[in-house]
């Protein structure tokens, strides 16, 4: 079987769950030999709406409903993991490329002297052979790499794939018990950055704030406005953060959100290697900059040499026409 | 407690990146020493200096000849001696944490600091490997760390937000920007550094072949309009920048 890791935040399923699928019928289809059934795995506490959402688009689905999944933490996920594909004879274990799923993933694939693709935009499986695409070099380089074996664990980047469709029947579900380690990271406190706005990760606009917006102030009128008027999410880079104007969950680059959006709008932002490797491969990019030099214009489609105090509200207004 | 200080060499954030021959090409590139992973070795020297019973501080490379040059980096920041096992072979995470679970073993090491995501491979998975094949826990994405007694507290980044924890050591941490400020060398620890250990270990004691291969690599860049707006006119340039992406590029309703 073919066991993909649901991932699902506020007992709702989650988008990346969908791509999942996708890839792991992407795996089955290129005809190497490895076969399904489609198999997802839920784990978490109160999860019977992540299971019958998952059930839609899963040939069938595995619910670990368990006081001690109620949170997340890397020890407990790759024990159920490891577990569950061990028992099942799982071939392929698919996990979301999330902040988390690549935290647990390399244990999952210690526990299961598996080898490891990580971060794939792209799977296929060849005989014994699974094939997977990804960027490396802060996403400057694609590289095609290869593992092979019994098992193999991969990790999905979030927006590769597109989202499975619902299947005419929906897969069976079944419950399952696991033999969970005491996990040893004690979490003291906890800061969840909440937003009104589409999730990042999971919005078809992106506006991002860099320092060139000027300040807070600016950042909420001009950002957040226009975020607000054309119904996207807000993204900041990571010295709009440093500067304590946004909170770190809006961040997008190498220590912050990969994105790949329909439209990645660029607001005040120069275009830092690192902050190119989380939103280069956005499908059309917007700059909006008074630096005609910045490294930003480089790589957009659509670029505005000019203040954006003077562009945004222009645009706002224009865009409510 | 001694820490092991896990070293990559990359290339420079603003090095150009070439391919030959459908790999990637470092000869001829600036190299230095991974950004996330020289906030490891600063957050060693860091710990030591607050007062946190740290014995030793060793920092560990695995990698080429070449690789030396980030090992005399970090033993000019302030780490007591340097491992260098070099080989020419490339081996993916899984593969190196055996390496380093090995090392962490035979030295008796209690921390280990590994950057969260370096810049050669992209890849997250050093430390939680190495965190799994000695069984200990792990902590990603920290930007605050201390150490008391067999205790480590701090806070690190999380899917939705950021967690404070509190965790037994042994334990591996992989650290990034916002943790601290790395030091550069001085002089005169540059010079003292060359009289510090740096020994040579061979990787054919380890055990461990790659478990990933590299088929190919090719810089993709997708190809870009480029399409300049005149900004002089702020409303004319706004109503164009829209018609654009409603009616050409159809990603605005």
């Amino acid at each position: 079987m073919i066991l993909i890791v649901a991932e699902h935040a506020g007992g709702k399923l989650a988008k990346a769950t969908l791509e999942m699928v996708t890839a792991a019928r992407a795996v089955l289809e290129s005809g190497g030999g490895r076969e399904g059934p489609v198999t997802v795995l839920v784990l978490g506490q109160n999860v019977a709406e992540v299971a019958n959402a998952a059930a839609a688009v899963a040939d069938q689905v595995l619910v670990a409903d368990l006081p001690g999944l109620a949170t997340y933490t890397a020890e407990t996920w790759a024990a159920a993991t490891a577990q569950i594909a061990g028992e099942g004879e799982a071939h392929t274990v698919v996990i979301g490329g999330s902040r988390s799923g690549r935290e647990y993933a390399p244990r999952v694939a210690v526990k299961l002297d598996a080898p490891y693709l990580e971060d794939a935009i792209r799977l296929t499986a060849n005989g014994d052979t699974l094939q997977a695409q990804r960027y490396t070099y802060l996403a400057r380089v694609t590289e095609t790499v290869e593992a092979g074996g019994p098992v193999v664990v991969v990790t999905v980047k979030p927006g590769s794939f597109a989202a499975a469709a619902p299947l005419p029947t929906p897969g069976e579900q079944y419950d399952v018990e696991l033999d969970l380690p005491a996990p040893r990271v004690e979490v003291t406190g906890r800061s969840v950055e909440k937003t009104s706005r589409v999730a990042l990760t999971e919005a078809d606009v992106i506006v991002t704030g860099g320092r060139g917006v000027g300040n807070s102030e600016n950042f909420s009128a001009y950002v957040e406005g226009l975020a607000d008027r054309i119904g996207a999410g807000v993204g900041a880079t990571r010295a709009v953060v440093d500067a304590g104007w946004r909170p770190y969950a809006e961040q997008v680059g190498q220590t912050g959100k990969t994105v790949q959006p329909k439209a990645y709008v660029a607001l005040g932002v120069s275009g830092a290697v690192q902050h190119l490797s989380g939103m280069g491969k956005s499908r059309y990019i917007v700059a909006i900059n008074k630096d005609a030099e910045a490294p930003i214009f480089k790589v957009a489609d659509y670029g505005i040499v000019g203040d954006v105090n003077q562009i945004v509200p222009a645009l706002i207004e224009a865009a409510g026409k | 407690m001694k820490i092991l200080t896990l070293v990559r060499q990359v290339p420079d954030a603003e090095a150009r990146v070439k391919i030959n021959a459908g790999a990637v090409d470092l000869e001829g590139t600036t190299l230095v020493i991974d950004g996330m992973d020289e906030y490891g070795v600063e957050e060693a020297l860091r710990l030591r200096e607050s007062g946190a019973n740290v014995e030793e501080i060793v920092a560990l490379a695995v990698g080429p000849k070449r690789v030396e040059d980030a090992l005399r980096t970090a033993l000019a920041m302030g780490v007591d001696r340097a491992i260098h096992v070099e080989t020419d072979e490339k081996l993916d995470p899984i593969a190196l944490s055996r390496v380093v679970a090995q090392v962490a073993q035979a030295e008796g090491a209690g921390l280990i600091l590994v950057g969260g995501q370096e810049a050669d491979w992209d890849s997250q998975a050093l430390g939680a490997a190495t965190a799994e094949r000695l069984g200990w826990p792990q902590l990603t994405w920290t930007n605050e760390l201390k150490v008391e007694g067999e205790t480590l507290t701090g806070r690190h980044d999380v899917d939705d937000g950021n967690e404070s924890f509190r965790a037994p050591l042994p334990a591996v941490v992989t650290t990034q920007q916002g943790l601290n400020e790395p030091r550069y060398p001085t002089l005169p620890n540059i010079m003292k550094a060359k009289r510090k250990e740096l020994r040579k270990d061979d990787l054919g004691g380890y055990g461990t072949q790659p478990t990933v291969r590299v088929v190919n690599a090719e810089i993709q860049t997708r190809a870009r309009l480029n399409r300049m707006i005149d900004g002089k006119d702020p409303q004319a340039a706004a109503a164009q920048l829209l018609d654009l992406l409603r009616n050409e590029a159809k990603v605005l309703a």
